[in-house]
């Protein structure tokens, strides 16, 4: 009788997500509202969760089109402090132009561009504090540059030569740099999404001042990992910043693919009771404002919030990646919130703090910087030649001390070298 | 010095960690206001507050995340996992976090954490509270696994673990958290109170990592056993007359093979023994090195006498369970060799 009934009634159907377009067809954003520069209220950092629910469905933007900063979000950050945030984007570009072209030159194994992305991780090492521990994932190089760890230090990495601080372990773009508080970028994704919570913890359990952050793409929300991060930072309150990085894509997979395309990923915070900001990435003010709220409502013990970054990946994911074979190839330039650095570069400009001729400077600056850094860091070597890493040192840091078993593999080694 | 459980002494190695050391925390699920399902944290919470000792959401692997980066703010936690039969959601954050922190990171970040767990069967646990994954372990590089087989060894190793500056898989036998278990489920149960590793030391003491315990000298053959087996291994011995030399491991990596190796020199045979299945089990490991380092010493192929290699069953418990009859039979296959 049962099977009657279903059979007068429409077969199920198998709902899969698609990006809007695929190459071949005209790129396609229509699906992403844009609001109005200086639309978005600034609610108090430590408003009820519950009070904002409006802000996870809107873009906090300060930037117009005109390059003019207006409303509540606008952070008034001096023309100094700006110059800073653009000078480190355009030497981040520049780092990756320069490490690319060093992986088509068969000098490195690997590399990931964060083209069209800079401004989320630079202006937040600029927003937060000395002493806060940013938890990334491998494309916020940005903050690196931001806080002035060296080129020469992140390309030997990137070589994993005589000077990689990482003594050629670990594949390239995956750095650690305790001193400007980055934590160590695993290949897994989103672990460190709920690691950045648990530090976010002992910070108050200790009864610290200080605050931790911590990144997925889009995609990775999808882990497991994004679960437990929210669920603990929320039952606990945690000192913590969380941010989803939202480029559109998860190398070839649309992100409606990880979200079904109904809702926001900063809505997915509501239900936890966690605040939630959605902002545009691209938008540098936007970036240290919304940085800074947050930032004060940890401090706080407001407690954590979820950040939606809605940017776009203009490269490719990775260096083994061709995106021409799932996106449009004119996608990048049709992305409505526009490239972070031309839009800083012209708020600055209509501020009168910056010219045409001070931009073509500091590209012309930052690549020849970049240039000397590469130059003096394959002195130390390159995949091209010996200088990677010393042997003996496969064996070291498994274990503070090299328990017997692996002192004597390690003779085994080298008795065949 | 006090007659302790094996739960009492775990307690007390966290409670003399917590006061001696401020960055020790305790959690994991129900181990604040209640004390544990096994009462290994009891009163803990009220003792120490609960910024020290506290409740988490049920999920395993939210909680050994955030054991990772309270670990790499500078805390030394300990997290409990209330069955080791539920570690797995959190096996991505051990096995590619924890274990990795130090080598990847090339020290600048580490994870001194403790993950505890009760572990293995003869309790009618069933498929999900019997099992025994330390194999799991023991093949992830950057871990130490350890079994503690007797209150005394408990705490002393659970302070090691606690004061060790890496990750530390800490497997709690629960049948032997009361009282030995060799194995005979039709006798009636002794308590710890009547077995001299059951007098712990009530203040700060530690049992060296990586270093193995002879619990019983013998001649005629050397049994590798850990946690529960080490009891079973004793009954089978007496039982059968075998002059059985018992090394309890306690811990399992990094191994104490020159205590195994001196042995087997000795006695020529080996017999292997774990609740854990076969295939692939640490016994599997035990015997390689064992016949790399002995082959001219042995007199008869190394036994190994485990788990079925089928999931932990219920009613037939004492068919799956590796107890003395069987270790007895392999004795008797050793020695007729």
């Amino acid at each position: 009788m049962d099977t009657c009934r279903s059979s007068s009634q429409a077969p199920l159907h198998f709902h899969v997500p698609q990006p809007p377009a695929r190459p071949g067809e005209q790129p396609d954003f229509s699906y992403v509202e844009v609001s109005d520069a200086g639309a978005v209220r600034r609610p108090d950092p430590l408003t009820d969760p519950a009070d904002i629910t409006d802000l996870s469905r809107s873009l906090i933007r300060v930037l117009g089109n005109d390059g003019i900063a207006v409303g509540d979000w606008d952070p008034r950050a001096d023309a100094d402090e700006l110059r800073a945030g653009l000078r480190a984007m355009v030497r981040t570009r520049a780092y990756d132009a320069r490490m690319l072209t060093a992986h088509r030159q068969g000098k490195a194994s690997f590399y990931m561009q964060c083209t069209g992305e800079e401004a989320f991780a630079v202006g937040h090492a600029f927003a937060l504090r000395r002493g806060d521990m940013f938890f990334p994932t491998y494309r916020q190089q940005g903050w690196l540059i931001a806080r002035d760890w060296p080129l020469v230090t992140m390309m030997c990495q990137v070589y994993s030569n005589d000077r990689d601080p990482l003594h050629g372990r670990q594949m390239p773009i995956m750095y650690s740099a305790n001193e400007v508080d980055f934590f160590t970028i695993s290949g897994n994704l989103a672990t460190q999404f709920v690691q950045a919570v648990g530090w976010a913890m002992a910070s108050s359990i200790s009864g610290d001042h200080r605050i931790a952050s911590g990144v997925v793409g889009e995609g990775a929300t999808a882990e497991a990992d994004f679960h437990h991060a929210m669920t603990f930072a929320a039952t606990y309150r945690a000192p913590v910043i969380l941010n989803v990085v939202n480029n559109q894509w998860a190398i070839s997979t649309f992100q409606s693919v990880a979200s079904g395309g109904h809702a926001t990923f900063a809505d997915r915070a509501l239900g936890y009771g966690i605040a939630a900001l959605r902002v545009d990435a691209n938008d540098y003010l936007a970036v240290l404002a919304a940085t800074r709220w947050a930032a004060e409502r940890a401090r706080a013990n407001g407690g954590p919030t979820l950040i939606e970054w809605v940017t776009y990946r203009v490269g490719a994911h990775s260096t083994s990646d061709d995106p021409s074979r799932y996106r449009p190839e004119s996608e990048p330039v049709s992305w409505p919130l526009g490239d972070p650095i031309e839009r800083l570069a012209a708020h600055l400009t209509a501020a009168g703090e910056w010219s045409a001729g001070q931009q073509e400077q500091l590209l012309a600056d930052c690549a020849a910087e970049v240039r000397a850094a590469q130059q003096e860091a394959e002195q130390y070597g390159t995949l091209l030649d010996a200088h990677s890493g010393d042997p003996r040192s496969i064996f070291e840091d498994v274990f503070e001390e090299l328990p017997p078993h692996l002192q004597q593999q390690r003779r085994w080694m080298e008795k065949l070298r | 010095m006090s007659a302790m459980t094996m739960s009492a002494a775990l307690r007390s190695a966290m409670d003399v960690m917590l006061e001696r050391d401020d960055r020790v925390v305790v959690f994991g699920e129900d181990v604040g206001y209640f004390g544990g399902v096994f009462r290994c944290t009891d009163g803990l919470q009220r003792k120490y507050g609960t910024n020290r000792v506290f409740d988490t959401p049920i999920a395993e692997g939210g909680i050994i995340g955030i054991a990772v980066g309270m670990g790499a703010y500078g805390l030394r936690p300990v997290a409990e996992i209330q069955f080791a039969d539920y570690v797995y959601p959190g096996l991505d954050q051990i096995i590619s976090e924890a274990a990795r922190l130090r080598y990847r990171s090339s020290a600048q970040f580490t994870a001194p954490l403790v993950v505890r767990m009760p572990c293995g069967g003869g309790i009618h646990g069933g498929q999900t509270h019997s099992q025994s994954p330390e194999g799991i372990f023991t093949h992830v590089c950057g871990l130490t696994t350890i079994v503690p087989s007797n209150p005394y060894d408990a705490k002393g190793l659970l302070i090691s673990a606690i004061e060790d500056n890496d990750p530390v898989i800490f497997l709690e036998p629960k049948r032997i958290y009361n009282g030995p278990f060799d194995g005979h489920h039709e006798r009636p149960i002794v308590p710890w109170a009547e077995h001299p590793l059951g007098e712990v030391p009530d203040g700060y003491y530690s049992v060296p990592l990586g270093a193995a315990a002879v619990r019983r000298t013998g001649s005629d053959v050397t049994v590798l056993a850990y946690g529960t087996m080490v009891y079973v291994a004793e009954a089978a011995a007496t039982e059968s007359g075998v002059d059985a030399e018992i090394i309890d491991l306690r811990t399992l990596l990094p191994l104490d093979i020159d205590t195994i190796v001196s042995s087997v020199r000795k006695t020529g045979r080996c017999v292997i023994i774990h609740e854990a299945t076969r295939t692939s089990g640490y016994g599997a490991e035990l015997s390689a090195q064992v016949q790399e380092a002995c082959f001219y010493n042995l007199e008869a192929p190394i036994e190994r006498v485990t788990g079925w290699d089928t999931p932990y069953p219920h009613a037939q418990e004492w068919d799956y369970f590796p107890g003395p009859k069987r270790v007895a039979a392999a004795f008797a296959r050793v020695l007729e060799a």
